[in-house]
């Protein structure tokens, strides 16, 4: 079976929790806080003021250039406020507060149940609607979808990559995605190969779900074009990078983009995004979230209106009881929260609970050179040299030993025996290597 | 016998060619350097802290030997002083520059602003703010994980237990600056040096609206715009919902410290009011 070819872990999938609990509306809150910058590259620019009335669906910021993505409002009811709120992080960032009457929906949005297959639409006129619908990708890493549909001149695409690993463990939704709108994915899926003008799409999906691999293969039956790829699980397989080397056998080179391998990925909720943006006219202002945790009552995957307060989830599924540490998204790559009054985004894929026992760090002991990080890195790199030159302020041998090109997945703090901080570090360093990078190239222009 | 006077002949032989090999290159190719450059290294602190901007004393000699016009370069360790008599030395002009003090605008004690959750991260100030605002309900305020204190080469700095903050040693800050720059959360800032080390300042740096840092802390800044009204001088701006004292205007009659209704405003080094209770420390600032 295949998958990437270095590095990687095999950390305990914990999906058990919530994978058995089919996709549940959640009901819509009081009020709803809708962060301005929901992805990554400039925030949006709000478009309404205190006192507006707005439906779910209206736009309620405007994109802030081209790699942005305008913000729908999520719920109908009047602006309270356009303002600075904290995120879950505690930062403050600008947001529209809105107080939640009636569920009134915009009248272009396409309701039905039926599903629509074939769209008639040009490459330019999908990525149109799909830049003005908000889409932006929604595994997590939350870069606006149009811009990685955009194939730069000189480059071709040849073939479409769906990420349906969902390698991180405890997450769901994108599973029950699978399973419960894998008709839908696949429309979402052809439209996406017809944006970018390839006529292969891959469906990379882990071996720990069976079920969803028998069930897409016998969906994609109808078309000739798809291929489900299973994939040995390992842990950071839905990384862009290593999935492509997984499926295709690519490496993408140091420093370069998917497509310079003529590879474009996009994950299961954004192919589902794409569908009800594109054939539904329906704007991305609700996703799937999975709430889960070891201590939980009840973990459900929930279908949660965008500035649905996180905390609200957690009661819903049985409460804080036991927790220690709140992580927005998976536990490997996700953010802690101190503050879980804040808003579910765009990115959320998943609220998890760790009880106080697991979420506490072990203490941090010293280096003992068995190079675990290092083998266990899926980029190559050697993550404790990292770690101590950005400790020692060493950027320019950080720039020299490929630190631009971690993907932050956290093998290497998860492999090392001596509890070392090392991804902290590396972040650390990496950021400040690529604002000189930038630096540079915008100095040479 | 004779193989050893060979070896004594050809290894003395060798050493003597080589020493006049040495000779030549070291006359032929010798650097010429202004002596003065060494004078005026021994003349600064040799502290190497990289306060003036240079990487070192060193390099800060060579720019006040080359440059024609130093009026531009200080050192601030060494101080006004120090800078005249490089200057007299060098037949330039001095620059004059009063003496600073890092200062650390943040009151958020533990006491003062409760912890809301807990860092478990790399004991970092960095690391911490690349995470996320902080184990209190302010996102402004000090981590209090010591990065001003680990970069200060002059042990000036150090966390005081009690309140979690930083406090700043007036004897030994040479305002070299190296704590304003690791400040990730840029609380501290290098204010003028008065007599008896008297200081009044805005101890917060809180740019939330009122309500929001008020109910994260105690002390801090909620913008009200009081103490702007009553200064005399004009010193006093508002910007942000936080309010700045400019200490080139400030004349410290502390009026506004009187006014600020969070006691967000700083006074230290005074002698003890008639009414109110001492004022030593910056920790014991008034409340309500």
């Amino acid at each position: 079976m295949k998958t990437f070819p270095i590095g990687g872990i095999h950390p305990s999938d914990c999906k058990e929790y919530s994978k058995d609990s089919a996709i549940e509306r959640f009901p819509i809150p009081e009020i709803v806080t809708i962060p301005l910058a929901q992805h990554i590259g400039a925030p949006a620019v709000a478009c309404v003021a205190k006192g507006d009335r707005v439906l779910v669906g209206q736009v309620i910021a405007t994109a802030g250039g081209f790699v942005s993505s305008p913000i729908h409002s999520s719920v109908s009811g009047v602006v309270k406020s356009v303002d600075m709120t904290a995120d879950a992080q505690g930062n403050l960032k600008p947001s529209v507060t809105i107080g939640v009457e009636g569920d009134e929906w915009v009248e272009s949005i396409d309701r039905s149940k039926e599903i629509a297959k074939n769209i008639n639409l040009t490459p330019q006129e999908i990525v149109a609607k799909i830049s003005e619908m908000g889409i932006v990708g929604m595994g997590g890493a939350t870069f606006p979808t149009h811009v990685k549909l955009s194939i730069p001149a000189g480059k071709k695409a040849e073939c479409l990559i769906i990420n349906a690993v969902e390698c991180e463990p405890y997450l769901t939704a994108d599973y029950r995605v699978m399973l419960e709108l894998g008709d839908r994915l696949l429309v979402g899926a052809r439209i996406l190969a017809k944006a970018i003008g390839v006529d292969k799409i891959y469906i990379g999906v882990e071996n720990n779900k069976p079920d969803a691999i028998a069930h897409l293969e016998k969906l994609a039956g109808a078309y000739l074009e798809v291929e489900i790829v299973p994939l040995k699980m390992r842990y950071p397989q839905g990384g862009e990078k290593q999935l492509i080397a997984a499926v295709t056998g690519r490496e993408v080179p140091s420093g370069g983009l998917p497509i310079d391998v003529g590879a474009v990925v996009q994950n299961v909720g954004t192919a589902l995004a794409v569908y009800e943006a594109v054939a539904k006219n329906k704007p991305l202002f609700e996703r799937v979230v999975t709430v889960t945790g070891s201590t939980l009552k009840e973990p459900k995957n929930l279908l949660v209106r965008i500035g649905t307060p996180m905390s609200a989830l957690i009661e819903y599924c049985g409460g804080m009881e036991g927790v220690g540490k709140v992580i927005a998204g998976g536990p490997m790559m996700g953010r802690a929260v101190s503050n879980v009054d804040a808003p579910v985004t765009k990115g959320t894929s998943g609220v998890l609970l760790m009880p106080t026992e697991e979420s506490l760090r072990q203490k941090e002991g010293v280096c003992i050179r068995c190079a675990k990080c290092v083998e266990a890195c899926p980029m190559g790199l050697e993550p404790y040299l990292l770690s101590k030159l950005t400790q020692n302020g060493d950027f320019e041998e950080l720039e020299r030993h490929y630190i631009a090109d971690c993907i932050e997945c956290g093998c290497c703090t998860f492999s090392c025996p001596s509890y070392l901080p090392l991804l902290d570090w590396v972040r650390i360093g990496k950021a400040e290597v690529m604002k000189r990078i930038r630096e540079r190239a915008a100095a040479k222009k | 016998m004779g193989s050893l006077v060979t070896t004594v002949l050809v290894v003395s032989g060798l050493g003597a060619l080589l020493a006049l090999l040495l000779f030549v290159v070291a006359k032929q190719f010798k650097v010429e350097e202004d002596p003065r450059i060494d004078e005026v290294e021994k003349m600064l602190p040799g502290a190497n802290c990289g306060g003036c901007g240079f990487a070192g004393c060193r390099a800060m000699s060579e720019a006040l030997v080359k440059r024609e016009d130093i009026s531009a370069l200080y050192c601030p360790v060494g101080g006004a002083e120090c800078m005249k008599s490089v200057a007299t030395y060098l037949g330039k002009a001095a620059t004059e520059q009063e003496p600073k003090v890092a200062v650390v605008r943040c009151g958020g004690s533990c006491e003062m602003r409760p912890k809301t959750n807990r860092f478990d991260g790399a004991p970092s100030c960095l690391v911490a703010s690349s995470l996320y605002a902080g184990d209190t309900g302010c996102s402004f305020g000090c981590l209090g994980l010591g990065d001003c204190v680990a970069k200060c080469e002059f042990d000036a700095l150090h966390i005081n237990p009690a309140t979690g903050l930083p406090e700043v040693d007036e004897e030994k800050c040479t305002a070299c600056g190296a704590c304003v720059k690791a400040c990730p959360k840029m609380i501290i800032e290098l204010r003028k040096k008065a007599p008896k080390g008297r200081k009044v300042y805005v101890s917060c740096v809180n740019k939330a609206k009122g309500a929001v840092a008020r109910k994260a802390c105690k002390v801090a800044c909620i913008g009200c715009g009081k103490c702007a009204k009553v200064c005399p001088f004009d010193a006093i701006t508002v910007e942000n919902n936080l309010a700045y004292i400019d200490y080139t205007k400030c004349k410290m009659c502390r009026k506004c410290v009187v006014e600020c209704p969070t006691g967000a405003i700083v006074e230290v080094g005074f002698p003890a009011r008639k009414e109110a209770p001492a004022t030593e420390s910056q920790t014991t600032a008034k409340t309500e």
